[in-house]
């Protein structure tokens, strides 16, 4: 059936919920691929039988052409959602991903991280010059330093309530 | 407020409190950033449109790095797809409009919002066929949910603040 190693693609990946990355399917991507290349050249071979005079090909032509438009629609979504979820992990992970989740990933996908991680280190950094911070750790690291930032305010907070109890305290005595 | 922390005595409560706050604005303003980043990554062919379609003298809705940035995100998105799926494909399907693909921000959502400067006659939009367009005026101080798109060029302006 036409579309069907396309569409699995598509459904493993909406299957893996909550982010996951499942491993890269190489294989029903070029049989996808294969099966893309296989319905234009019988569409090429029917056009130009069409033309001639054999009208009623062009339903047969009309169909192929549709199956094409969704296999493409497929492997796009595929790589596009692929690469949404490798960016999503980065800002979770930092600059380097755990090996479990490289394992899952073609090498276009690791250069396109590379690429992604370069030009947001720029960005990142003028991020970090604008904010006057004295940090030398780039913007991986701004998802679990805001954490502990955020942890350490709150514990200088509660030092700061129980100084001033004391403070008050002594006053009082 | 650093230049202060250098100038006061070591040990002083002041030094703690506005340690505090420093860290405070650096996390704020990094959230800040960080949002801005997110949207422009989500939405990244729509944001280049309007750039690209905005008129000279109006300001820009990106930092020069900003722009820089949403430039380099759709460059590398187009050669990925390109190197991995589009150039094996037949060639009248070899190319991808990314403006059509990807989803647009839905300007239709509902928003808090509270009124700085009292507006007159805003004109509301049907949603449905069933309605018809109606005129509100918006009085100082007050607060409304109301569909983004209505009150778009307000927000802009500053004559409201959404919530």
């Amino acid at each position: 059936m036409a579309g069907e190693r396309a569409a699995g693609l598509v459904r493993e990946l909406h299957r893996a919920a909550g982010g996951h990355l499942p491993p890269f399917r190489v294989e029903e991507l070029r049989q996808a691929l294969e099966e893309m290349r296989a319905l234009y050249e019988q569409n090429q071979a029917d056009v130009s039988e069409a033309k001639a005079g054999r009208t009623d090909l062009i339903f047969l032509i009309r169909f192929r052409h549709c199956c094409l438009l969704r296999n493409q629609r497929c492997i796009l979504a595929y790589l596009y959602d692929r690469l949404l979820r490798i960016r999503a992990l980065r800002w979770e992970y930092g600059s380097v991903l755990p090996n479990t989740i490289q394992f899952h990933m073609s090498a276009e996908e690791v250069r396109c991280l590379r690429d992604y991680g370069e030009f947001e280190i720029d960005d990142g950094t003028t991020v970090l010059l604008k904010k006057n911070s004295q940090h030398i750790t780039g913007p991986a690291c701004k998802a679990p330093c805001t954490h502990c930032k955020l942890s350490a305010w709150l514990r200088t907070a509660v030092q700061l309530c129980l100084i001033s109890y004391q403070d008050a305290a002594d006053k009082q005595s | 407020m650093e230049a202060n922390l250098k100038r006061a005595k070591s040990g002083d409560l002041k030094v703690s409190v506005h340690r505090m706050e420093i860290e405070r604005i650096r996390y704020v303003l990094s959230s800040y950033l960080r949002c801005r980043l997110v949207k422009i990554e989500k939405f990244f062919p729509h944001v280049l449109e309007k750039e690209k379609s905005r008129a000279e003298g109006e300001p820009s809705i990106l930092s020069p790095e900003e722009f820089a940035f949403a430039k380099e995100y759709m460059a590398n998105t187009e050669t990925y797809l390109k190197n991995v799926a589009l150039k094996h494909m037949p060639p009248n399907l070899q190319k991808v409009s990314l403006l059509k693909s990807v989803p647009k921000p839905n300007l239709d959502s509902f928003v808090f919002l509270r009124v700085l400067e009292r507006q007159e006659n805003i004109l509301v939009e049907p949603e449905t066929d069933e309605q018809r367009e109606y005129t509100i005026d918006l009085e100082q101080g007050s607060q409304h949910l109301i569909r983004y798109r209505t009150i778009a060029p307000l927000v802009a302006s500053g004559a409201v603040q959404l919530i």
